[in-house]
């Protein structure tokens, strides 16, 4: 699957394509309209990329504050996981425990992570535990739907087959539902990390924060500094598409038997 | 006759919802002999998937008696199943299919053992080659077989299966059934298969169990005594085949 063949590379092309021309196309007003308030040359965000490791705006580090992002949206992430997988595999499994906490789940999964804020900053503070637990709230419910999904989905048949060898419950969850409902957990887990990106961003705008990808993006908007703010957008859409590729290519790896059965 | 390894005796069944109940069995009795090879027929839609998911655990009789001598030592009763659809798990590979009951069926076994008996029946089912390919990347024979392989290493009593090779071609039908006879032989497995195919029935069985329309009961028991292996164009064996279309035609 790695192997970069011709065709492969064609097909990266046609994606590569748009991007130049969107880069073609801001060079070519930002000369023209020469405000850096309105959008900076793109030379003045790439010196700011290519200085990866020197202290941006008086602060940390662009590398510094991209760690800090990622350590906050990864230890989210795992504890939605942690909570999300088990409840699902618990829900799917039974229509009663479904019937119980359903409605809960459909009111609380519409409301935007971001909107538990206020109460996040009361009963935690401000500062990591708060930024965690937006992240929490965000990565929960893709997690939780796919894994009720996943395990609804597994096939009937498999399940008489643990049966017939007289399977106990536990076996049945250990044995075919949880392997059958993987893949679908996984996607699961795929959207989940990209909203939890999209999740810290949004957290460490918010006052009392010191570092992080979306610290350093407020901070450089009160400083007029729009080139930091299009360095780190880019940071973040790269880290965002490198996860989407890591989640896609386990996908077929993992589950290469998906569909072909 | 051997003393039977399963023993049915009066099985009835009705499926009910809310609105109307349909009685699908209306008290099935037969027995079916170690080492024997028993085909069940019938109308279609006369029950004869829901006797043999009640046999194998999958489903509640509502009235009757099933005994069932035990095939392993624990003294579970053990009758293994295969399904029409090959029903392998397709995130397992061969090997770790066909071991996958033995694993739930008998605690404790040791993994030498396990690795033994899933070589002896890797090679029965002439998968050696295949041991650690994904089922989809087998043909349908070969899952079939595998299939096979799995029910059989728990060393059931009896071997259950529906409707087993219908989906298959002719040629890797015929195969199976080959099989299914050399199995029998080397192992002194005994079967209890249903079949819609009356060719299959007589090339493979002992007896044919034929069942009346819905409610079933047990309408005809035809001995088949035909010697192995049997020729589908025996003149013999295409008298039995008349027999045997017109009795389940009559009965629909």
């Amino acid at each position: 699957m790695v192997l970069i063949s011709k065709q492969s590379i064609r097909e990266y092309g046609k994606g590569l394509a748009l991007i130049v021309i969107l880069l073609i196309v801001w060079e070519g007003i930002a000369l023209l309209i020469q405000n850096n308030y309105i959008l900076p040359r793109l030379g003045e965000i790439l010196s700011v990329l290519l200085q990866p490791a020197a202290p941006v705006l008086g602060g940390e580090s662009l590398i510094q504050n991209t760690i800090q992002s990622l350590k906050e949206v990864l230890t989210g992430f795992l504890c939605a996981a942690a909570i999300a997988i088990p409840l699902g595999l618990l829900i799917g499994w039974s229509k009663e425990v479904q019937k119980y906490l359903n409605p809960t789940i459909q009111i609380l999964r519409p409301v935007p992570p971001i909107a538990w804020m206020p109460f996040a900053i009361a009963w935690f503070g401000i500062g990591f535990n708060s930024i965690l637990f937006i992240i929490g709230m965000g990565a929960f419910f893709p997690i939780l739907i796919n894994t009720v999904d996943g395990v609804q989905g597994v096939r009937l048949r498999w399940i008489e087959v643990a049966d017939t060898f007289h399977a106990t419950t536990f076996e049945k969850l250990r044995t075919v539902i949880l392997p059958g409902a993987l893949p679908v957990i996984w996607t699961g887990l795929r959207v989940s990390f990209g909203v939890a990106w999209m999740c810290v961003v949004a957290a460490e705008m918010l006052p009392g924060t010191t570092a992080g990808l979306g610290y350093l993006i407020m901070y450089a908007y009160n400083l007029g500094q729009l080139q930091v703010i299009g360095a780190g957008m880019i940071i973040i859409g790269i880290i965002g598409l490198g996860a989407d590729i890591l989640f896609r290519a386990g996908q077929e790896r993992l589950f290469g038997w998906q569909g072909r059965e | 006759m051997m003393e039977p390894v399963l023993s049915l005796d009066g099985i009835k069944k009705t499926f009910r919802d809310s609105e109307k109940s349909c009685p699908a069995l209306a008290g099935v009795s037969f027995d079916v002999a170690a080492r024997e090879i028993v085909c069940i027929m019938g109308p279609s839609g006369c029950g004869k998937s829901t006797l043999l998911r009640i046999i194998g655990g999958l489903d509640y009789a509502d009235a009757g008696r099933i005994d069932q001598t035990s095939g392993n030592k624990d003294g579970k009763p053990s009758a293994a199943m295969v399904f029409q659809d090959h029903a392998l798990f397709p995130w397992l590979t061969v090997y770790e299919n066909i071991v996958y009951g033995l694993r739930l069926s008998v605690q404790n076994l040791a993994e030498e053992e396990i690795g033994k008996r899933a070589e002896s029946l890797l090679d029965l089912t002439h998968l050696n080659a295949f041991a650690l390919s994904y089922p989809h990347q087998l043909s349908g024979g070969m899952k079939q077989r595998a299939s096979v392989a799995r029910a059989l290493a728990i060393k059931p009593s009896v071997l259950l299966m529906d409707e087993p090779f219908s989906a298959l071609d002719t040629f890797t039908r015929r195969e199976l059934e080959d099989e299914v006879l050399r199995i029998r032989q080397d192992l002194k497995t005994t079967f209890l298969m249903v079949t819609h195919n009356p060719e299959e029935a007589i090339y493979l069985a002992d007896r044919i169990v034929i069942l009346s329309g819905r409610p079933a009961v047990v309408s005809d028991i035809l001995q088949i005594d035909l010697p192995y292996p049997r020729d589908p164009a025996d003149p013999a064996f295409i008298r039995i085949r008349e027999q045997v279309t017109r009795m389940i035609q009559g009965k629909a």
